[in-house]
């Protein structure tokens, strides 16, 4: 992999780094004009508070002004206070990042293995039933609204068979500490890992499904066959290697969709992550905290995209050597 | 057009329809979309409108809460509206948001992705750029900011899922049109001293237009799936009920702590036969239009 190479994922990635975070100001600065006034409706302030609130919101000065001020925040990850709790948005964001990481980092891995172990077996043994039957799960697991699956598992775990909590992250009246706390969150967790993990798998069984079958056309996995290995050796050693490439790629991309992947099921199970937190910001509107968790999230997906680029031509000397 | 031109368009159609009805998946697909679309334009035969209004639902003649019965056949919301009259309404947001923002993207992207390909040079750097950054924005988190910075209305939601949705589009045809301006024949259209203009609408743009078709077909299942999750998140049209405003509806209203399954199981399972109706189709449309991809095509998000 040549330096020029990286130089220019980077760059490229900065590039659009610098998009979003633009992007982002104009999406909130010339649409709504004056968040004072709107924040503040009905309330009589006093001029000097008006323009106390002004600065402290930075919304004085001409929009050139505002917005160099708004550079100089955002490089410094300040993204000001949040309208609703008037904490700094970023110490917001840090509370809540754990959990989402923990709930979604835990989905999209079981999803991904589950997912990739679907793929191989319906594409190794395309047209079959087996094919078929794991096709159409496939599919209808993708056409699930993630939410209304989460509804559904929670009436039926929850409410009617009582197995798990209805929701948030640990149960207030249990005082315990250490493994039993512990204990205590991942029985919270149970229901919306289960939910994410179904309605992600589908699109990475799918994905597995497609490489597998284009790879199983490949000069390589007929020798591999007439040198007598058997099926399972020739599927493994030769043919799943090489179809994981391409969904290698997937992987890394899907990583930077974990911290905004789960908005609407951590809002039904009341998991207190970023997902919830963006909800609740919603009803304000909270608009600081709505443009923290914005920058937030595209800057994951950035970087776990160049983490693709990247890895990719590390992966496959093909690309590397073109 | 000539009428030679013309009879080999419609001999062409006729054998793209009878590889089509050879894919049981996308004929499946058909007939339940189908009987969506029937849904959503006679709602007015199967369903009554005042019945969506709280105030006009008696007390007396609706129970709140009430499970399926002879009377609701799909039961009763917390404020005594029948469930079936909902979902019926429903289905004209769900298709019109699902369609309606699905033009918009096709627009865009098919016009951002021929201009990229067919210009080339620094027209095919910006945009490609331009296309790229969409790329990477989440698009969740993109369409709630937009949707909360403009307001809830049903022409937002269709302008958000729209704007949010073209990439996907313009990547692919922008590809198309590059492998089309190689093909021998459009080489030798330039040779014979044919004009950009020509090569566009007699080679170019008719050539793309199938796969313009199929990525439609596709990209339908998303934005209903996005005008679900965005209603769920109360970013919907509060004048209107859609499937998604449904599940928030009943979601808020407690409807999980008391079991009332009839209010939100079915506008789940409406939003999945939906879209799974729309994938079923684009799948077999992908299938009749470019048969080497019948065995690998895979969707995509």
């Amino acid at each position: 992999m040549t330096a020029r190479f990286v130089v220019g994922k980077v760059l490229g990635a900065l590039g659009t780094l610098v998009f979003v975070v633009v992007f982002n100001f104009f999406l909130f600065r010339v649409v709504e004009s004056n968040p004072v006034a709107t924040l503040y409706r009905g309330r009589n302030l006093t001029d000097t508070q008006r323009e106390e609130l002004t600065r402290q919101f930075g919304l004085e000065g001409s929009k050139l002004e505002q917005f160099w001020h708004y550079l100089e925040q955002t490089a410094q990850l300040n993204f000001g206070r949040s309208y609703a709790t008037n904490q700094p948005v970023i110490d917001e964001i840090w509370a809540a990042a754990p959990q989402t990481i923990a709930l979604v980092g835990t989905a999209t891995v079981l999803s991904m293995v589950i997912g990739i172990l679907m793929g191989i077996s319906a594409g190794w043994r395309r047209g079959t039933n087996q094919d078929r039957v794991l096709t159409s799960t496939s599919i209808v697991t993708w056409s699930t609204p993630e939410f209304w699956l989460g509804m559904i598992l929670l009436t039926f775990f929850a409410v009617r068979l009582g197995l798990f909590p209805t929701g948030g992250i640990s149960d207030p009246s249990a005082s315990a500490s250490g493994l039993g706390h512990l204990l205590d969150q991942i029985h919270h967790m149970v229901l919306p890992c289960l939910t994410l993990t179904i309605a992600y798998l589908g699109e990475y069984a799918l994905i597995m499904r497609s490489s597998v079958i284009d790879v199983s056309r490949e000069d390589y996995l007929t020798l591999a066959r007439a040198k007598g290995l058997r099926d399972s050796q020739v599927r493994d050693r030769h043919a799943v290697r090489n179809a994981l490439l391409p969904s290698t790629a997937l992987i890394a991309i899907s990583f930077g969709f974990v911290l905004s992947g789960a908005i609407t099921v951590e809002t039904v199970f009341s998991w207190p992550g970023l997902g919830l937190l963006t909800y609740e910001s919603l009803r304000g509107p909270d608009l600081p905290m709505l443009q923290g968790l914005f920058l937030l999230f595209s800057l994951a997906v950035i970087v776990f995209n160049l983490a693709a680029d990247l890895l990719y031509p590390y992966l496959d000397p093909r690309v590397r050597h073109q | 057009m000539s009428t030679i031109a013309w009879s080999r368009r419609r001999r062409a159609l006729g054998r793209s329809w009878a590889d089509y009805r050879r894919d049981r998946e996308g004929v499946i697909g058909l007939v339940i979309l189908a009987l969506f679309v029937g849904m959503a334009v006679f709602a007015s035969l199967i369903a009554d409108p005042e019945d969506l209004k709280a105030i006009t639902a008696d007390a007396e003649d609706y129970p709140r809460w009430a499970p399926p019965s002879e009377f609701a056949p799909l039961g009763t919301d917390s404020l005594g509206r029948p469930v079936w009259d909902q979902l019926v309404y429903g289905a004209q947001v769900s298709l019109l948001v699902g369609i309606a923002a699905t033009l918009i993207a096709i627009v865009i992207g098919t016009v951002v992705g021929v201009a990229a390909g067919f210009f080339g040079g620094w027209i095919d750097a910006v945009l490609s750029r331009l296309t790229e950054w969409f790329l990477v924005i989440p698009f969740l988190p993109l369409a709630i900011v937009l949707a909360a910075v403009l307001g809830p209305s049903l022409k937002n939601i269709i302008f958000v899922i729209g704007i949010t949705s073209w990439p996907v589009t313009a990547r692919l045809i922008r590809a198309q049109v590059l492998t089309i301006k190689q093909r021998l024949y459009v080489e030798r259209s330039r040779a014979l001293g044919a004009s950009s203009r020509h090569v566009m609408s007699r080679h170019v743009l008719p050539n793309v237009m199938p796969l313009v078709i199929a990525n439609a077909t596709l990209t339908v299942p998303v934005a209903i799936l996005s005008e679900t999750a965005l209603a769920f998140l109360g970013l919907g049209d509060p004048t209107r009920v859609s499937w998604g405003s449904m599940l928030e509806d009943s979601f808020s209203a407690g409807a999980l702590g008391r079991e009332a399954w009839w209010w939100y199981l079915p506008p789940g399972l409406c939003v999945i036969g939906v879209v799974l109706a729309f994938t079923l189709i684009g799948r077999a449309l992908e299938g009749v239009l470019d048969p080497r991809l019948r065995d690998t095509r895979a969707v995509g998000r």
